[in-house]
This record gives structure tokens, sequence and C-alpha cells, in this order.
């Protein structure tokens, strides 16, 4: 099963050596991939029809309980089949779709990569594991939205979409963390053990907020649900396989594996029917106004997920149950739609609802492809459809105290509004009078059309003969679910009842609205006045905000100016310093031991300071650098004082060598400008000042401290001893950091190479400017 | 005496600063330089000043007989001398070269601000 997972990897890498011989005919090969995963996958079904679960075990960071554990049950099951099935279908058609695009073999590989991570996002049950996984999804769908990288919006939409599913993502983390935390075990499987004790934990609130922001943003909730609509920018084979099948049912996958062990409480079910109840009912309004075929599909697709959010929110067997076939059916059709709807762009070159009609004369097997995934969609009996939604409705009107009224009303209008959107995107292009301009469209290849049928006709299949999936595959995903086995067979026919006549209400009204509503472009026009309102408005404002405020924050601190720069960087490291000092208490203000004073040194020490003050007031550059040499000599009588003979010889060496350069090439340079004005320099002379303070302070206290000289004491014992030198100074740094010295050599080498390279450097007449 | 030498130490530092936060760059470069020789009498002051006991042995001695300045200040401080050498050399190089090009000392001439949309 490792294998399974990583398939998909192996070959996205090995599309970088070997891509590009995929990219003319041969470009269908590429489904095999998921088609011999689906294969592999099917044969597990009668092991988990059975009530099987397949597990497998390997070590990768056993430390921090990272492993890859892979757990396959009737809902991991399912949503595999979903994956590789519909992914083999979404491959196949991508060759023709994407004939001769530049980028084909990158698209096959970012599309394994996706596959690979949603499967391995369906089948961890380590749940760091699953949210590796997940945040796998998150990057490769980047990739995939973004494909068209030259098109602003796309690019934008897919930085939206990042940022929205990865931020949920890094608050899932922390939620999965905190369980596996509490719970001892980041299993699944061992935190369903113990779900008591996570549900009672004070904690519980916390985790499911965190786990929540993660499943909404992902599965695209209200208010995070303006991600999939910019979406829709990525070439269409990729829209029906993120956004109808896969990616935004993570979220709902992961609510659904994890129902076990966060859910069945208030603080679960609340809040999802809550927030899966406005989404539903908000983007099947939202659907009806739109006139792109792609928007249209985009819109009910959230309204389906908000559907799915409610079920599993109501936590109820039915509901578990009506969960798992609406994702089937859901798939079915939808994917089937956006395939046609694939078509449809990629022939007439326009998605506009209220351009196209007719077109079933040129496209006839796309068009009975289109009815029958319409006729899934709006629940027509026979249709896999028709079983769903009876299931949720069944849902909906099993639900104590009043709840049963709201819900079920809400599950009606959101129907009818969603049969409408159907039938406007699968029906609607193939009624009506074929325009002048499309009478020329020819059927494309074979593997463009076969797909959207075969998913369309599956609808159908599993509608008339629900036996098929339901103890196979629909029962085991609801137990799983549910920790606890369920045996529902699925009927076509429930007998005169309340739930056939909702469904019979819900057919007549969303027919009716069909036959007077016609889609707009007035309509679009009025649904966007409200724009202003929505999510994406605010939130865009907002981070509008963020951005102009980093803007502005960066132009203030980084204004260019070096001298503004060092002045931060100056009050910053006072401050800091005199928080050390003063925070400590007991300061000291007087050297721990004196030395008695002599003329000489008070005679050499008011020479430096004279000296100090000419260096800083004077405007004439020659008086300035003779009284910085003066400074060095000074200090070379204060070493000559202090038993310091070297360095004495050193800095008078170093500071005459420093005045010839300076004179040699600075003399010519006109006196000094006085730039600053009068507060610039006082400021200056306030920050130079307190900053000295410090560090005289700073001296004082560490000449009270006493210090261990050990070290000291090693090099003048032995300086003669081992290393045959008298002057320990000397033999410091010629032999005991012998070493030290060298590199300092290289240092000044290098620094001569720089200076004699700048002095010969001439530079061309063009370079002056 | 120690007083007076940390009093120093707290002027060089204040006039180092001072200078580096002028415009023109040979004050920047002054201000480098004091700033440096205020660090060195940092380092030195630190190890404990000793009048007229250099850390040399007596010729006819193989261990010091009586007290002797600390040597691993001084050792540093050499260092530190050499490189700083090496750096105001190569500065200094570098300012006439870029006076040369732009005819200016102030440091603000050098700016050119990126042009860019943010």
């Amino acid at each position: 099963m490792l294998f399974a997972v990583l398939a998909g990897f192996i070959v996205s890498i090995l599309y970088i050596p070997f891509g590009r011989f995929l990219k003319g005919k041969l470009a269908g090969l590429a489904a095999l991939l998921p088609i011999s995963l689906f294969a592999y996958f099917v044969s597990f079904i009668p092991a988990v029809s059975d009530g099987q679960r397949v597990t497998f075990h390997q070590p990768w960071v056993p430390s921090l309980g990272i492993n890859f554990d892979f757990h396959l049950d009737g809902l991991s099951l399912l949503f595999s089949l979903l994956i590789t099935g519909i992914g083999s279908l979404v491959f196949l058609y991508a060759a023709p779709y994407l004939r001769g695009h530049r980028y084909l073999d990158r698209f096959y590989a970012y599309l394994s990569l996706f596959m690979a991570a949603m499967l391995g996002v369906v089948l961890a049950d380590n749940v760091l594991l699953l949210f590796i996984f997940w945040e796998l999804t998150s990057i490769s769908s980047f990739f995939l939205i973004g494909f068209n990288n030259d098109n602003a919006a796309s690019r934008k939409s897919s930085l939206i979409a990042l940022g929205v599913t990865g931020g949920g993502g890094f608050l899932l983390m922390a939620g999965l963390v905190l369980m596996g935390h509490l719970s001892g075990s980041y299993s699944i499987q061992a935190m369903v053990e113990t779900n008591e004790y996570l549900k009672n934990h004070v904690l519980y609130g916390l985790i499911l907020l965190l786990v929540f922001a993660g499943a909404f943003t992902k599965s695209a909730q209200f208010p995070f649900h303006f991600w999939l609509p910019g979406a829709m920018k990525a070439p269409t084979p990729i829209s029906a396989y993120l956004h109808s099948a896969t990616m935004v049912k993570a979220g709902v996958y992961l609510l659904a594996r994890l129902y076990p062990v966060l859910g069945g409480t208030d603080y679960w079910t609340y809040p999802l029917i809550i927030i899966g109840g406005i989404t539903m009912l908000y983007s099947a309004f939202h659907s009806i106004f739109r006139t792109d075929l792609k928007g249209i599909l985009a819109y009910s697709t959230i309204s389906a997920l908000g559907i799915l959010v409610f079920l599993i929110g109501i936590g109820t067997p039915q509901s578990l149950l009506a969960a798992s076939v609406f994702i089937l059916v859901h798939a079915l059709y939808k994917a089937s739609l956006f395939l046609i709807t694939g078509v449809i762009d990629h022939e007439t070159g326009t998605r506009d609802i209220t351009q196209l009609a007719g077109l079933r004369k040129v496209l006839f097997p796309l068009a009975i492809a289109g009815l029958l995934a319409a006729l899934s969609s709006a629940g027509l009996p026979f249709t896999f459809g028709f079983i769903g939604k009876d299931l949720v409705y069944e849902a909906t009107l099993h639900t104590d105290g009043v709840m049963p009224i709201i819900l079920t009303a809400l599950a009606v209008v959101t129907n009818i509004f969603l049969l409408y959107a159907g039938l406007l995107a699968g029906l609607k292009p193939f009624t009506g009078q074929l325009p002048d301009r499309y009478q020329r469209i020819h059927l494309p290849s074979l593997l463009m059309w076969a797909p959207p049928l075969l998913l369309a006709l599956l609808g159908i299949a599993f509608g008339a003969f629900p036996a098929i999936a339901d103890a196979s595959l629909l029962n085991p995903a609801a137990s799983a679910m549910i920790n606890k086995p369920i045996d529902t067979p699925l009927k076509i026919w429930h007998g005169f009842n309340l739930v056939l006549l909702l469904s019979g209400l819900t057919l007549a009204l969303g027919a009716f609205l069909y036959l007077m509503r016609k889609p707009s472009a007035s309509g679009l026009d009025w649904i966007e006045r409200f724009n202003n309102l929505s999510p994406k408005h605010v939130i865009s404002q907002l981070t509008h905000y963020v951005r102009h405020f980093a803007i502005r924050y960066t132009r203030t601190l980084h204004n260019g100016l070096l001298r503004v720069y060092l002045l931060r960087i100056v009050v910053f490291a006072t401050l800091l310093l005199a928080f050390r000092l003063f925070a400590g208490g007991n300061i000291y203000l007087l050297p721990g031991y004196l030395t008695p004073l002599s003329v000489y040194e008070i005679a050499v020490v008011c020479i430096l300071i004279a000296a100090i003050y000419l260096t800083v007031t004077s405007s004439s550059r020659l008086t300035v650098v003779v009284a910085t040499s003066v400074i060095g000599y000074g200090m070379c009588l204060l070493f000559v004082f202090y038993s310091a003979p070297d360095l004495a010889m050193t800095q008078f060496t170093i500071d005459t060598l420093t005045v010839v350069l300076f004179v040699l090439v600075l003399f010519r340079l006109p006196p000094f400008l006085n730039f600053a004005n009068r507060g610039a320099r006082i400021r200056d002379w306030v920050v130079a000042a307190t900053f000295g303070a410090i560090i005289t302070l700073i001296g004082i206290q560490v000449l009270n401290q006493s210090f261990d000289d050990a070290v000291s004491k090693f090099y003048g014992d032995n300086a003669y001893i081992l290393a045959k030198g008298k002057n320990v100074v000397n033999v410091i740094l010629v032999d005991f950091r012998g070493m030290d010295t060298l590199f300092e050599i290289v240092v000044l080498s290098i620094a001569a190479i720089g200076v004699f390279s700048l002095l010969k450097l001439k530079l061309k007449a063009s370079e002056k400017e | 005496m120690e007083l007076l030498l940390v009093i120093l130490l707290g002027v060089l530092y204040a006039a180092g600063i001072f200078m580096l936060l002028r415009r023109s760059m040979v004050k920047l470069l002054i201000g480098l330089i004091l700033l440096g020789n205020g660090a060195n009498l940092m380092i030195f002051l630190a190890g404990g000043i000793t009048r007229g006991k250099p850390p040399v042995i007596d010729d006819a001695a193989k261990l010091f007989t009586d007290i002797y300045a600390d040597p691993i200040p001084q050792a540093l401080i050499l260092t530190a001398i050499v490189i700083s050498f090496g750096l105001q050399a190569f500065a200094i190089v570098l300012l006439k070269r870029v006076y040369v090009l732009i005819n200016s000392d102030d440091l603000d001439d050098l700016n050119t601000p990126e042009e860019e949309d943010i």
C-alpha cells in the first residue's frame, strides 16, 4: 500500500527526465498510473465489504510518533476509488484537451503528485502523516490552479487558494498535534478508542475549532468559500478533478474520518449544521445568477459540500449514510458536468450560458451525458441522485425537536436551486436553436466525450440498480464513520410517504424555476451589487490594508539613510544595555580599585580629550586627520605607561601609516560641509553621550569583577618552557595562537589586494556617470 | 587612574558614535577609528592595568619572578589594531574612489533607492 501511495510521487519525478517523450500522441499513456491504481483499489472491495480493515505499518520517525500507517476501510476505499477512478478519466480526457500544450508533461506531473497526495490523505491513519499529505494537496493544487501561469488572474486565484487552504492547514496542524498529544497516540484508530477522554477534555472546544478551520477552508465552506470560484481559472480537467471529486472533498473526508473521534456532541453538531446550512443555501442561491458555466458549477459544488458538512453535522446513521451516498452521487454528476463544460469551452471558445444553445446537433453524445448528469443532479427517479436526495430528506426528517422542519425546509430550498443549476449546466447548452456560428463544430476525440458519458451513465446505473454499490461500498463507508456495522440496503422505492412528496415538490419547483427564469447578465449584475458585503471582498480589503501597512512600515524603517539606521541601532543597543544594567540593581559608580595618579598620565588623558574634541568639532579635514593621529599617539603613550611595549610599537607604526595614507589619498578633498541642522546635531549628541555614559558604566562594572587569570598564568608560565620565547605577547601571537595570526595575515593580504586594485582601477568615461 | 581611563573610554565611544551619525563619509570613517580605539581601551582596561611590568621574562630567568601585566588583552589588542588598519586602509581608498566617481563626500548622494513598485 505504501507503494500505491508513493507511486504518484515517483511518477511525477520521472516526468522531469522523461516527460518530454509523453507530449505527443503518447500523452494518454499517463493514465496508466491512475488506471492501475484504480484496479488495485477495486481488488479491495470484497474484503472491505466483509467488514475487514486493511492496515499497513512502516516506521518513519518513530521517536516523534510519525509513521507510515495506512488504514483502508469503507470510507477510505470510497474516496480512493473516486480519486483513482475519476483520476483515470481526467488523465485520459486531458490528453486531447491539452494536446500540444507546451507544459503537458508538467501538467501530468502535477496531477500525479496531486493524486498521490490525495490518496495519502484518505489512507493515512497517522494524523501527522495525514497533515503532510494534506499540505501536499494544497501545494500541488496551487500549481494546478495556476497552470496557465501567463495569466495574471490565474496566478492570483492560485495564490488565494493556497493562502486560504494553507492558512487552514496551519490551524489544522495545531488541532491534530493537540489531539495526538492529549490522547497519547497519533493514530486515528487509537484515538477512536480513547474518544471519551478527548470529548470530555477542557481543550475539546479548541480542538474542534482548529479542525473545523482546516476542514472548512479546504472544503470551501462559508465564509472561506471564495477561493473555489476563483480556482475555476484552471484548465477544466483540473476543475473537474480537484473541485468536484477530490480536493474540496478532503475537508469533508476529514470531518467524516474524525467523526468517531470527535463527533456526536453538541459542539460538533451545531457548528457543522449552521455552517453547512449557510454554505449550501448561500451558494445554491448564488449559483442561479451565474452565467459562466464553470461559475454555476463552482457555486453548486460549494453548495453540495455544504450539504455534506451539514449531513455529517447531523450525525445520525441515516445522515452519515446519506453523506456517503451523496459523495458518490455528486462526484459522478459533477465531474461529468465539468468535463462536458470543458468540451463546450474547447469547441466553442465560450462558457457563457447566454450564448450557448442547440449544441445537441453537433455534440450529440455530450448532450446525452449532459441530460443524464442533469437528471441525476435533479434527482429524478431511477437516477442515483434520486436516492441521494431521498436519503438527505430522510436524514433531516429524523432529527429531534423542531429541527426536522427547519432542516428539511433548508434542504428542500437548496435542492431546488441546485436542480436549477444542474439543468442550466447540463441541459441549457444543448437545447434550443443552434446559432450559425456553431454549425461547423465537430465532435472531439473519443477520449473527450466518453469520460463524461461514462460518468453520467454510472449515475444512472447506480440509481437503477443501487444494489451494485450499497453493500459493497456505501454501507462500509458509513459504518466506518459511525464505527459500527450498518446494513441498510438502498431502495429506489420507499412507498408513498413524506419523502416522496418532498422530492416531487423539489422537482416541480426546480423545473418551474428552470422554465420561467432565463439566465441573463442583468441577474449577474444584480448579485454583483452585494459584492461589497461578501467575505471575499472583506478579506481582500483586509489583505490590502495589511499590505499597505507593510509598505509604510518598510518605507519608514528602510528609508535608505545610513545614519538613520545607525541611530536606531545605537538607540536600541543603548536601551538594551541600560535595561540589563539597571534591571540588576546594585550598580557600582567607582572602579573597585584605583591605581594612584601621576602627572604624565593626567597630561596624556587631557591631550587625548582635547584631540577628541578637535576631531569632532573641526571643519578642516586636515585638522581632523591630525587630531585623529594625536589620539592614536596618545593611546600609544598609555600603552607605554601600562606595560604594553608591543602594543605601543604597533600602534605607533599603524597610526603613522594611517595618517600618511589619509593625507596622500584625501588631502585634496574640500573642507567638510556641515549638512546637519542644529536639532539633528543636538539629538545625535544626546544619543552619543548617553551611549558613552552607558559604556563608561559598563567599564566600571567590569573593573569591579574579579576575573579568573588561569589562562594568563598558563601563558606566562609556559612561554619559555614550551615555546622558548621570553616576550609572552609575541609567544602567544606567533606560537600558541600561530594559526590565528596566519589567518590575520591572510585578511591583511586581501585588504592589500583590495587597496591596490582600487587604486589601479581606471574607469571608462561612461562609467563615471 | 582607572576612573580617568574609564571616562576617557566613554568619551571615545560617544565621539565615535557622534561621528558615525554624520552625513560625511570621511567623518564616518573617523568615527570608526575612534570606536576602534575605544574598544581597544576597553579590552585593555578589562584586563587590569599594571604600571611598568611588561609581560617579558627576564633574560636570566625562565619564569616570571615578579608580577607582570596580563598578556592576553595585549595579544588581542595587537590583533585588533592590525586588522583595523586593514579596514581603514581599504575604507580610505574606497572613499577616494567614491569621491572620484560621484564628486561628493555626502552619503546621501550614494542613495539610489530601488524604484520598484512594491
